[in-house]
């Protein structure tokens, strides 16, 4: 399905250049829920905007069903059946709820088709189909729309960048179902960027990312129990580590 | 009604076939039809240089169509029009001007609109400026809308030029008594080497006044745009003004509020923005699949709706 073949990518930093992501190779299998983590700036984001083509690599390939994307623009590749949902949503002055998922889902579905996307996340459809998607809407509103048009657009390889930051306690329950049902009835495959241990526990594989490199790639009862004892969860810090 | 007429009247006035209630519709110069009711009265000066519309006091949910239409190139007019919207009523005035212009000469329409606006009434004006045609010729605009509105009215107005209009210097000039309320939108695209100056000028003289302007505009190519507003405070009222730009290609937009507060207790607001389409909102439509032009067509038409 979904294979990346030695990529690494890298930034110019000063005098020098720094290593965002350092050869990484995965496999993400069909139907499979891959959730990737690790700690914060080891470069899982820019992973995922990777395989959207956000971002190009330095070096490596991406194939998607065995052929080469790694040089197809984000438009292209969305067409080839990958979904990305941002980890910040992004405003639109004078676009409506309704009109985005009507975009995602690539035709001019009823009001009440929309809805139901939008129910699936936890919202009060009546209330927000006409809504513009601009700075009235809350950071986990916005969060939740973003997730419904990935829903909407029903492709074989969806990618989330942390969909639980900026969502409150409660509506993270909601989340938690969202990524539930998916795993149930969804045919395709879930890439989640989280840090959450409930989306880490429904997952079928767990890949850690720490400092631009892949440090465990294993199913989730292999890894789970690992990354949530206290031992790995040092390794997985450098300062810990640094002291240890 | 020839075809290239009908498809002006279409886009301007949203109009098929004769309206119903009030309507005039003025074409190449000329008057096409005329339709009065028992609580609208329009009547057209002698001299042929526009209507007076009379609307009675109290007449409720009643419209008004006076669309202008100019489908031979080389025309060049002016035309006052003047409403009386009586007191107590609540009404909706639909005016619009489509240029044809097939021809080499310069088609040119100056309007003046002025609204009396009575007691408590309530109007709602919407303008649709539109030009299209093969020819070389220019199509030129200039309206001028003087608006009163005393003690209680309420005025909301809608002007939208999205098409087709080479140059248009846009005037409109406000007076609110105690307690009017003048809510005005305004949606404006400018492409190839157009040129549009849009300028608002409101006094607030009564207390309890409001006005809220607010402008969309999108400037293409080589197209330029000025943006003026004036929002004068002569007693307790409240005031807000906003102009929101997008710029594109090589075009250049200049954006002047102007706040002046002639009273303690008047509170005015302006805002504007000029910027580029942000980056990151084409990269999300892009990976819902749409190509990059794709995505800033959907951009634009949605800011401007």
């Amino acid at each position: 399905m979904l294979e990346l073949r030695n990529l690494s990518f890298g930034v110019e930093a000063g005098p020098g250049k720094k290593e965002i992501l350092k050869d990484i190779s995965l496999t993400v299998g069909e139907d499979k829920f891959v959730v990737i983590t690790g700690p914060n700036g080891g470069g899982k984001s820019t992973l995922a905007k990777m395989i959207m083509g956000i971002e190009k690599p330095t070096s490596g390939q991406i194939l998607l069903d065995g052929e080469d994307i790694t040089e197809k623009s984000i438009t292209d590749r969305a067409n080839l059946g990958i979904s990305f949902a941002f980890q910040q949503p992004v405003r639109f002055k004078g676009v409506k709820v309704l009109d985005l998922i009507r975009l995602a889902a690539k035709k001019d579905l009823s009001a009440a088709d929309a809805c139901k996307y939008l129910a699936e996340v936890g919202l009060c459809a009546k209330d927000y189909i006409n809504r513009e998607i601009n700075g009235s809407l809350s950071g986990g509103e916005l969060k939740r729309i973003e997730i419904a048009s990935v829903l909407a657009r029903g492709t074989k390889l969806s990618v989330f960048d942390e969909p639980e930051a900026g969502i409150d306690l409660w509506s993270f329950n909601n989340l938690i179902e969202v990524f539930e049902n998916m795993r149930e009835n969804t045919h395709g495959s879930i890439v989640i960027i989280s840090h959450q241990e409930r989306i880490l526990n429904i997952a079928d594989e767990i890949v850690v990312i720490s400092e631009g490199s892949i440090l465990k790639h294993g199913p989730k009862d292999e890894i789970l129990p690992e990354i949530l004892g206290t031992a790995s969860a040092m390794t997985g810090c450098p300062a810990f580590r640094r002291e240890a | 009604m020839d075809p290239i007429l009908r498809d002006l009247l279409e886009k301007v006035a949203g109009l098929h076939e004769i309206p119903q209630g009030a309507y005039n519709i003025r074409a190449n110069g000329l008057s096409m039809g005329r339709g009065t009711t028992e609580n609208i009265d329009i009547v057209p000066r002698e001299d042929g240089t526009g209507i007076d519309v009379h609307i009675k006091p109290g007449t409720k949910r009643e419209s008004v169509h006076i669309p202008v239409i100019l489908s031979m190139s080389g025309i060049n007019e002016a035309v006052c029009n003047d409403f009386y919207i009586g007191d107590d009523s609540d009404v909706t005035i639909v005016a619009g001007c489509g240029i044809h212009n097939g021809g080499a000469k310069e088609s040119r329409h100056d309007g003046i609109h002025r609204f009396f606006i009575g007691k408590n009434a309530k109007l709602k004006y919407v303008e649709k400026h539109y030009g299209q045609g093969e020819g070389t010729g220019e199509n030129i605009m200039n309206p001028r809308t003087e608006i009163t509105i005393e003690e209680g009215g309420h005025m909301e107005m809608e002007s939208a030029q999205i098409k087709g209009i080479d140059s248009t210097e846009r005037v409109t000039i406000a007076h609110l008594k105690e307690g009017a309320k003048l809510v005005v939108q305004e949606r404006l695209m400018t492409h190839g080497t157009q040129f549009a100056d849009s300028r608002f000028d409101v006094s607030m003289d009564g207390d309890g006044a409001s006005a809220k302007i607010s402008s969309r505009s999108v400037a293409r190519d080589n197209s330029k745009q000025v943006f003026y507003s004036n929002l004068i405070g002569n007693a307790a009222c409240s005031g807000h003004t906003e102009c929101d730009a997008i710029i594109m290609d090589q075009a250049k937009i200049s954006s002047l509020p102007e706040i002046t507060a002639n009273h303690p207790d008047a509170a005015l607001i302006h805002e504007a923005a000029i910027g580029k389409i942000a980056g990151e909102q084409i990269i999300k439509l892009m990976t819902l699949g749409l190509t990059e032009q794709e995505a800033e067509e959907q951009i634009v038409n949605g800011f401007l709706k």
